[in-house]
């Protein structure tokens, strides 16, 4: 059993598993800020109604991500000692400082706000569920500061046989940095928007709460369209950033073998199995060009010629990523969004028109278009973490180099499996739970302020 | 003082304040199954650590982040040498936090059930493993030359270290009740009271048998001498005076004292290990040290500067929490 394959299997299983729950959090909690903000306001109860509503299932979400994010900051430690030894001095502070500013802000002021209707002044209780907005999304960026340092690192030096941080603010302006984090920042709001929107959705087409449902719908379809509309712009950034910054990537999202000026948009790449090689391909010619540079010439590399040129840079070796599921998630990424910026149109649409409740295929819809935000997410992260490979840290460290090499193969094998179950019977657990509250009537909750 | 011994204090006070706080819901957690029962009781005593428990367990992940930023060796080591103690501890720290959560969102007897013990195991097993693994820490583990752990994980479980994690089981637990005895109100306080009186002779016996050992088999003697100084001592005359106070039914003053005792003995652990962190048993050459396994001047810099402004906002928001929720929690107060 090889402790470096079981390693980077279990890392993509418990990184995924826990990405599927962040990004509901960063976007719902300022939605449900949102709308305790509105009660605060308008002393409308239904806001409180709503504020409640969501808050459960806010809360439900939230301990997932909080349970499976201990494993994340664990396991460099533990599968990636050697990662941990080489990156340490960089790498650990963003990670210590997202525990010290942002982990304890959203524990501590969760637990005043959902404990604390009663206790606190209506003003201090609302500035409690805008600080676990805000250390909530405080989090998603220190971790990615570190996450950028992979990426692309900056401000370190190679001393002592290690990276060591030679300018901490250069991690805190990373280039890489301000366009990942706005993009899953907004991704979060399209995530909650979507969530909000179905669960809505659902209601209006049982004829539950009209009134109520309506609501939340116009909130949830703004929310969704504006985020979707932000993570494609910057995400079109974010790619001309990438073309220079780490061109194998988008190669391979592509499945552009040889370099092209100008650079064709690849329609459908049939590649070989161990994708090496491109079997059959229907091309868009210069459509890639304009979506690297905004014009219709200008060279795009191709895998092939990277993989001679990295030869040549940092020895003879295999630099090529894992081609057809970078090719395969880019697509399955972009079309969701693009499928999720016409669905939150649409849903505007009606709902500025007042006939949301008329249109029943597309209130039949939306509740399967949950999983949208949910298939981008988690193909957006294997795009950015597969595309990265074999780097661990992009130029300086290959993964099969971080490895732990004191943990057997046997013991990743028993964690693996470990893991899975678990994981694999909480996401039944959690889906039973939020299918629960998300179907349940509003009005009849049960006002609660303790377990 | 340099940089690195300050980041050793940091990290010790970061554990001190971890067992202190989340110390106590551990104890409630593996007390709730015999405490309450029924379940009407047992969501007194969960509601009594509610909206605290999550803040707590934060200490634990500032204490791992802080020492893969302050000390990256330490942190490589050690997570990659504990690896299967570590797991089991991730594992139920998984279910334990989802359980909280969950528990009440169903009436059925069987789930409630269900998290009532994912509570009690998730609780146990932490309460118990972290006190192993900071008995072998003391004890010294095998270290190569090049910083890597070469023991297993069967390796970690040796009588010594059963032996301090028993200790620290035990101390969590009475600290725990007698928490309870302060924010919960009756039958349940009354209860939690009985079982802090029976589990402070236990804690001071194995106190004293764990401290003992510690003269015995580590070097704890060569680090202390034979008058280990006022903060062991403080720990020990805490842990009777609880006692004491324990039967004078001043609930305020034998948590003071259950803390007291918690604090001191993290320090005295860590006074014990400096100037290192992981002691190797192969060669006293091969120890990790706060100098060779740790960060560059610059990055205890930036950390120094990030924790000193930091840290007290959270000791004084976290300090707002406990006076929010400082009446006792009882059945009434649920239904409220």
């Amino acid at each position: 059993m090889d402790p470096l394959a079981l390693s980077r299997l279990q890392f993509a299983v418990t990184t995924i598993y826990h990405f599927f729950f962040v990004p509901l959090t960063l976007g719902l909690s300022i939605l449900v800020a949102f709308m305790q903000t509105l009660y605060y306001r308008t002393n409308d109860e239904t806001w409180k109604k709503h504020t409640q509503f969501w808050g459960k299932l806010f809360l439900i979400n939230f301990a997932m991500g909080v349970v499976t994010g201990i494993v994340q900051e664990f396991q460099f430690g533990m599968n990636w000692s050697e990662y941990s030894r080489f990156v340490g001095d960089v790498f650990g502070a963003p990670l210590a400082i997202e525990a010290l500013l942002a982990f304890f802000l959203e524990s501590t002021f969760l637990g005043l706000w959902f404990f604390g209707w009663d206790k606190l002044s209506k003003r201090a209780h609302l500035a409690t569920i805008w600080l676990v907005a805000f250390g909530s999304n405080l989090s998603a960026l220190w971790i990615l500061i570190a996450n950028s340092f992979m990426q692309q690192p900056v401000g370190f030096v190679i001393r002592n046989g290690r990276a060591e941080m030679a300018d901490f603010f250069a991690l805190l302006t990373n280039p890489n940095l301000w366009t990942q984090f706005p993009h899953v920042f907004f991704s979060g709001l399209a995530t909650a928007g979507f969530f909000m929107l179905g669960i809505s959705a659902w209601h209006l087409l049982k004829k539950s709460n009209v009134e109520f449902f309506r609501r939340s719908f116009q909130i949830a379809a703004l929310a969704g369209l504006f985020g979707i509309a932000l993570v494609g712009l910057i995400g079109h950034n974010q790619t001309q950033r990438i073309v220079q910054s780490q061109p194998m990537k988008i190669a391979a999202a592509e499945g552009l073998y040889q370099s092209e000026d100008p650079a064709s948009f690849s329609l459908l790449t049939i590649g070989s199995l161990d994708g090496r090689s491109e079997v059959f391909a229907i091309r868009l010619p210069a459509l890639l060009s304009l979506l690297a540079y905004n014009k219709f010439t200008g060279r795009v590399e191709g895998i092939d010629d990277l993989q001679a040129a990295y030869s040549k840079q940092y020895g003879a070796g295999d630099y090529l990523p894992p081609i057809p599921w970078i090719y395969w998630s880019f697509r399955a990424m972009v079309g969701a969004g693009m499928l999720m910026g016409l669905l939150a149109l649409c849903g505007l649409y009606l709902a500025m028109r007042n006939k949301i409740e008329s249109n029943l295929l597309f209130l039949k819809i939306l509740p399967w278009a949950i999983l949208l935000p949910y298939l981008a997410n988690t193909t957006g992260w294997l795009m950015a973490e597969l595309g990265r490979q074999p780097w661990i840290v992009f130029g300086l460290m290959k993964t099969e180099q971080g490895v732990s090499n004191t943990v057997s193969g046997a013991a990743v094998l028993i964690s693996l499996i470990l893991f899975t179950i678990v994981y694999g019977a909480l996401m039944v657990v959690d889906i039973y739970l939020l299918r629960k509250f998300a179907t349940s009537d509003p009005m009849q909750a049960a006002h609660e302020a303790a377990y | 003082m340099d940089l690195n011994t300050l980041w050793f204090i940091l990290i010790a006070i970061l554990f001190a304040g971890f067992f202190l706080l989340e110390g106590f819901d551990y104890g409630v957690g593996i007390l709730l199954p015999f405490l309450g029962k029924d379940d009407e009781e047992r969501r007194v005593i969960i509601n009594t650590i509610g909206p605290f428990w999550d803040g707590n367990e934060v200490w634990l992940l500032t204490a791992g982040g802080a020492i893969f930023a302050a000390f990256p060796h330490w942190y490589a080591t050690m997570f990659s040498g504990f690896y299967l103690a570590l797991l089991l501890i991730l594992i139920a720290l998984i279910l334990r936090g989802v359980a909280f959560e969950f528990r009440g969102k169903d009436a059925r007897p069987g789930w409630r059930k269900f998290w009532d013990w994912a509570i009690f195991f998730g609780s146990f097993i932490p309460a118990l493993l972290w006190g192993v693994a900071f008995g072998n820490l003391l004890r010294g583990v095998p270290i190569d030359a090049r910083m890597n752990y070469t023991g297993d994980f069967f390796g970690l479980l040796n009588p010594y270290a059963l032996l301090t994690g028993l200790y620290g089981l035990v101390l969590l637990i009475f600290h725990g009740a007698s928490f309870l005895t302060l924010r919960a109100e009756g039958e349940i306080a009354e209860r939690a009271r009985a079982v802090a009186a029976r589990l402070w002779l236990f804690a001071v016996v194995l106190l004293f048998v764990a401290l003992g050992a510690s003269y015995a088999l580590t070097d704890m003697y060569t680090k202390l001498g034979v008058n280990p100084g006022v903060i062991p001592i403080l720990g020990g005359v805490a842990l009777l005076a609880a006692g004491w106070f324990l039967r004078q039914k001043r609930d305020g003053w034998t948590f003071t004292m259950t803390a007291i005792t918690i604090v001191t003995t993290v320090f005295t652990i860590f006074l014990t290990l400096h100037p290192r962190v992981m002691i190797s048993s192969i060669d006293p050459n091969f120890s990790l040290t706060i100098y060779n396994a740790s960060s560059s001047p610059y990055t205890l810099r930036i950390m120094t500067i990030v924790a000193l402004v930091f840290v007290p906002i959270v000791l004084a928001y976290q300090g707002w929490t406990y006076w929010v929720f400082r009446k006792r929690v009882s059945k009434k107060s649920l239904k409220a």
